[in-house]
């Protein structure tokens, strides 16, 4: 596997505030990444770190083999950050052009990546002319400009309408079928469930997960459970060597799994102990779920 | 290097009022031009600016440059506010990320400060030369091409300008607001000279000594005043007993304190791109 950009203990800190607290992650070619996290978690300052606009206070990240200058590496991703930032004055056309002048690429992909966005017949309108969704398209384009090594995406359907995010994700879904990597920054869970094959979930800058989208879901799930005696039905449970935590709320007792159990293996338990239930149902627990559990918690993993 | 000033020419070249201010800025040195057809009709008396030696080489390399360098303010304007509009509209961070690194982008600008006074530099002098070889009364070569240094230090004087106006444009973001420090430090650098000269150092050099290393001012010291130096004016001056005793050449050591203060504005544009977070 080919390492496209790799964090090592990447640490910001305003004054007193860390932002980003000893990041660590590897992005390998091929995958669509999704950083995941609440707002203010530190997505945007760890991408503005890499991506040489915000300065690091400690901790090393290495793009491509690591031997290329962070502005040089730049020149072969292709990233957009929270807001399209192109000149006002400037046609469509004429910020490409500027962009490519930047990346030292030929100009001859212009009309090419206009079209995959779908800006083609505004191509000599002036930027200060379009709509929020056609700005962010025309991000994407210019993005795409270099054909990047990797697109990175910090939360790019963030304030526009249900079409124009429906838009982006259909773009985005196109080029990563093309075979680019993708990173994505979102705070939207289902953004990043459907574009995303890895995840990295991170609160108050400290990384909680990191990995498939796919093994993130595959906890051990948890129980649902009520019986007359509450009480009991908790000591139980926190007494049994396979579950791992036990929370209740609403009159149910929440049992989640350290290790697979069925729930007819934990029935004849508690009906051992003498404890008849009046409601047991085993869940999965769904990603949004999963996130809301993991960035509740207060140690990281 | 030619790529950073490609990028740069391709900024500015498509915003229209950075266009019209440089056109403006070139077509008032032009205008220099009109004062030849100043008349006076005082009574019988015929008074032709032109005739008054104004024109005459070497003078009018002095006159001229002196005269073109009171229009920098014009270009000052279209330099901050190519600085300050990259932060307004967020395009340095987007260059940043694009793959400009930070030191190309402080080159980009510091080449266009460069380029911007060379060509008024280069158009002064052609302005000049035809000038002089409609009105002069010396047109020999050996004259023609005296005095040249007042050339070499127009162009020192505006990078030196250029590069204070593109370190306040980094500095404070806002074109309106950096040229109002300009505007305030200008006035700021008069009253330490007023409180230097008539305060501390009465009666003395020792103020001017030190004004004369003041940023502004040094680039002002550059070129001096021209008008005392006309004979007409001369030879009123002498009529009425007071002699001007006034050095107007070019001093090595002062294009070497503006080119000192160009320096350390170019580094610590860098210095303080550096280390922002944007």
């Amino acid at each position: 596997m080919e390492t496209i950009l790799s964090l090592k203990d990447l640490t910001k800190k305003y004054g007193s505030l860390t932002a980003v607290d000893n990041l660590s992650f590897t992005i390998e070619k091929g995958n669509v990444y999704g950083i995941l996290g609440p707002n203010g978690s530190g997505k945007s300052t760890t991408l503005g770190m890499v991506l040489n606009v915000v300065n690091k206070t400690s901790g090393e990240f290495a793009w491509f083999s690591g031997n290329t200058d962070t502005h040089d590496a730049l020149k072969k991703v292709g990233a957009i950050i929270e807001h399209p930032n192109f000149y006002p004055y400037m046609t469509a056309a004429q910020n490409l052009a500027l962009v490519c002048k930047i990346k030292d690429v030929p100009k001859d992909k212009i009309n090419e990546k206009l079209e995959i966005v779908g800006l083609l017949d505004r191509k000599d309108s002036k930027f200060r002319t379009f709509s929020l969704g056609m700005k962010q398209r025309l991000a994407i384009a210019s993005a795409l400009l270099n054909d990047p090594k990797i697109l990175i995406l910090d939360e790019p359907t963030n304030g526009l309408d249900p079409q124009g995010i429906h838009q982006i994700r259909e773009i985005i879904r196109k080029i990563a079928a093309g075979g680019t990597t993708i990173l994505l920054a979102s705070h939207l869970l289902d953004e990043v469930e459907k574009v995303c094959s890895h995840v990295v979930i991170i609160r108050n800058g400290k990384k909680l997960y990191s990995g498939p989208v796919d093994a993130i879901n595959a906890s051990h799930g948890f129980f649902e459970l009520q019986a007359k005696n509450m009480q009991l039905l908790q000591e139980l449970l926190i007494a049994h060597p396979g579950i791992e935590n036990v929370s209740e709320k609403e009159n149910i007792v929440t049992a989640i799994l350290k290790e697979p159990m069925d729930a007819e293996t934990i029935n004849e338990y508690l009906f051992e102990k003498g404890l008849s239930l009046s409601y047991l149902v085993k869940r999965k627990e769904s990603l949004e779920e999963q996130f809301l559990q993991l960035t509740n918690q207060t140690t990281a993993v | 290097m030619l790529r950073l000033l490609e990028i740069e020419y391709h900024k500015l070249r498509y915003s229209r009022s950075a266009k019209i201010l440089v056109f403006t800025y070139f077509i008032l040195i032009t205008f220099i031009a009109l004062i030849a057809s100043i008349e006076f009709n005082l009574g019988s008396i015929n008074f032709r600016v032109a005739d008054q030696g104004i024109f005459n080489f070497p003078y009018i390399w002095h006159f001229n440059s002196y005269i073109a360098a009171l229009l920098k303010l014009f270009l000052a304007i279209v330099i901050v506010s190519m600085m300050s509009n990259e932060y307004s509209n967020r395009t340095l961070k987007q260059n940043l990320i694009d793959g400009l690194s930070k030191k190309e982008f402080i080159a980009s600008k510091f080449l266009t400060v460069t380029v911007f006074s060379l060509i008024s530099t280069l158009f002064l002098f052609i302005v000049s030369l035809i000038l002089g070889l409609s009105f002069s009364d010396f047109t020999e070569a050996s004259i023609i091409f005296s005095d040249m240094e007042y050339m070499i230090a127009y162009f020192v004087k505006l990078t030196g300008f250029f590069a204070f106006c593109m370190f306040l444009g980094i500095l404070i973001k806002r074109s309106a607001f950096a040229l109002g420090f300009l505007f305030i430090w200008w006035i700021l650098e008069s009253i330490v000279y007023g409180v230097l000269k008539w305060q501390i150092f009465r009666d003395s050099e020792i103020a001017d000594n030190i004004a004369r290393f003041f940023p502004l001012e040094s680039m002002s010291n550059l070129i001096k005043e021209p008008f005392s130096r006309l004979s007409a004016v001369q030879t009123a001056a002498t009529q009425l007993g007071s002699e001007f005793d006034k050095d107007y050449g070019i001093h090595w050591d002062q294009l070497l304190i503006v080119i000192f203060w160009t320096t350390i504005f170019v580094f610590l544009s860098y210095r303080l791109l550096k280390k922002r977070d944007l």
